[in-house]
């Protein structure tokens, strides 16, 4: 029953977006043609490294391909349900609106995580498939049912890992206050994973595997759905994702007790 | 123009002020600039097999750390300043005073160059720590070069954003078009890649329009892409040459756009 509650509010959340967005209709064109422009520019640094060699770290064209669209997916997905809420409660936090959040009968999490969606990204998902659907075909093959089934639970993992982090952020902005640009900030880190974790060296692949994993966002999807990742390793990304959570969870509820209202 | 002059030294403490209590925010912002380290560790790993066409590995770190630093140094956020103040009708305010509206935005992000120049300090000295050290230039002449064509590619953007900015008197929707400029600027300016490596087409068309002045030019004098000094100062010619023409659109479409201006909310 509970569950059933927290169902239908998510699904007013997205129509009252999705309304929203159909009030602007011609941002879909703008918005689309933009993702496609951006899209495009972030496939031409390996367009012109693969003209030249066949392989980099191990990875080649395609498989580099498949990185590539799976972060075209991750970013709609953070740009379209992550970003949106984390920017408007921040907001609301620095003005000291966010009491009326904490008054209202559910768990504020989950009202401050939903609270707006930006329907329109639904394009750069769709573009990340195409590239990956792509990449594929210049495969010559198909992943099988069991590849796609773990790369499918990945990305939930991945997802996962990105909406800790983002709920990170906005902890701390009951401490810090002015926090916005660091969702910026985090976005920009974000851009390094289009690129196969192997590519990076040292101490930034241990960072980027563990301190802020982006080697579970779209290179570890990626390997399961080529069919190169180890069971093991994938055991540990879900174990990872899952302590992830746990502490957000944790220092989100830290958080909100030390929340001392703006506005009265 | 006299009056703009004598207020200058006082809008410039204000703007450096003004720069000192948003700090942390403005370090913030400036840190999001990732794309060249993101850009460099693949071209590091690419080039650690083998060169890639004219460019080792310490080529591509000298290129993107560059990068980094003039990006830093000759970026700013004229364009949103005066998209906000515009629609939010503020810009009013500015207009009343006795100054032009110009002067005090270049006092503003004038007095912002000495944080940025804090900021980037890391990225110099890691520069002189690896192996780029033995690819930048170390010749006076062009070392010279290096700085004014670091002082053309500042003024170059500066104009660029203020007539984009000034967009916002005529359109509804001008933020759009700051992104895509900034795609434009990404493909053609040499920051996500080094303009000899474009294909053929693509950088004979660099050739051509300022993006490269803004971003390639002075990164290229730095690590000693030109044959020698007067290939360099040939450049740099063009680039102020580029920067005149801007700063002069920017007059135009601001005087035009004053005249339409509503200044609603105010």
């Amino acid at each position: 029953m509970r569950f059933g509650y927290y169902l239908r509010l998510l699904a007013v959340s997205m129509r009252t977006s999705l309304l929203t967005a159909m009030q602007y209709r011609a941002d879909f064109i703008i918005e689309g043609f933009m993702s496609l422009a951006w899209t495009a520019l972030a496939l031409f640094p390996l367009l012109v490294l693969y003209g030249d060699r066949t392989t980099v770290a191990g990875w080649g064209f395609a498989p580099a391909l498949v990185v590539m669209g799976l972060f075209t997916i991750m970013r709609g997905v953070l740009e379209g349900a992550i970003n949106p809420s984390l920017i408007a409660v921040v907001e609301r936090i620095r003005t000291g609106s966010f009491d009326y959040t904490l008054l209202k009968p559910a768990d504020a999490q989950f009202l401050v995580s939903t609270a707006r969606f930006a329907p329109w990204r639904i394009i750069d998902v769709l573009a990340g498939v195409a590239i990956v659907v792509y990449a594929f075909r210049e495969l010559g093959r198909a992943p099988g049912p069991a590849e796609l089934g773990a790369a499918l639970v990945l990305c939930a993992a991945a997802v996962a890992v990105m909406y800790s982090l983002w709920i990170l952020i906005v902890a701390a902005a009951f401490w810090v206050v002015r926090m916005d640009n660091l969702s910026f900030l985090l976005g920009a880190v974000f851009d390094a994973a289009r690129w196969p974790i192997h590519v990076f060296r040292g101490v930034w692949r241990i960072i980027f595997t563990f301190v802020v994993p982006l080697a579970l966002m779209t290179s570890y999807p990626a390997m399961a759905l080529l069919g190169d990742l180890s069971v093991p390793t994938a055991a540990a990304c879900l174990g990872g994702a899952a302590v992830f959570f746990v502490i957000a969870r944790t220092v989100w509820s830290l958080a909100i007790r030390s929340y001392t209202s703006a506005s009265s | 123009m006299r009056a703009e002059l004598r207020a200058m030294p006082t809008m410039l403490r204000i703007g450096l002020a003004e720069t000192i209590a948003y700090r942390a925010e403005m370090i913030v912002w400036i840190l999001t600039t990732t794309m060249p380290l993101v850009m460099l560790s693949l071209w590091t790993s690419v080039a650690d097999e083998a060169p890639f066409r004219a460019y080792t590995q310490a080529d591509f770190v000298a290129y993107y750390l560059a990068a980094l630093i003039v990006r830093n140094l000759t970026s700013n956020w004229v364009a949103w300043q005066i998209g906000e103040e515009i629609r939010m009708g503020t810009l009013s305010m500015r207009l009343l005073r006795p100054v032009h509206p110009f002067a005090s935005y270049l006092a503003t992000h004038l007095a912002a160059i000495p944080l940025r120049l804090v900021v980037v300090t890391p990225v110099i000295v890691i520069m002189f720590l690896t192996d780029a050290r033995h690819v930048v230039i170390d010749d006076p002449a062009r070392a010279g070069l290096f700085v004014l064509s670091l002082a053309g590619a500042w003024l170059l953007t500066f104009g660029t954003f203020v007539a984009i900015g000034a967009l916002a008197f005529f359109l509804e929707k001008s933020m759009a078009l700051v992104e895509v400029y900034f795609g434009l600027f990404m493909l053609l300016s040499g920051y996500l890649i080094p303009i000899d490596l474009m294909p053929g087409w693509m950088a004979a068309a660099a050739e051509w329009l300022p993006f490269r002045y803004m971003l390639g030019a002075p990164v290229e004098i730095l690590i000693g892409r030109h044959a020698d000094a007067a290939a360099a100062a040939a450049v740099v010619m063009t680039q102020w040459a580029w920067a005149a023409i801007m700063l002069v659109t920017a007059a135009l479409a601001w005087r035009a756009g004053v005249r339409r201006f509503e200044a609603y909310g105010a």
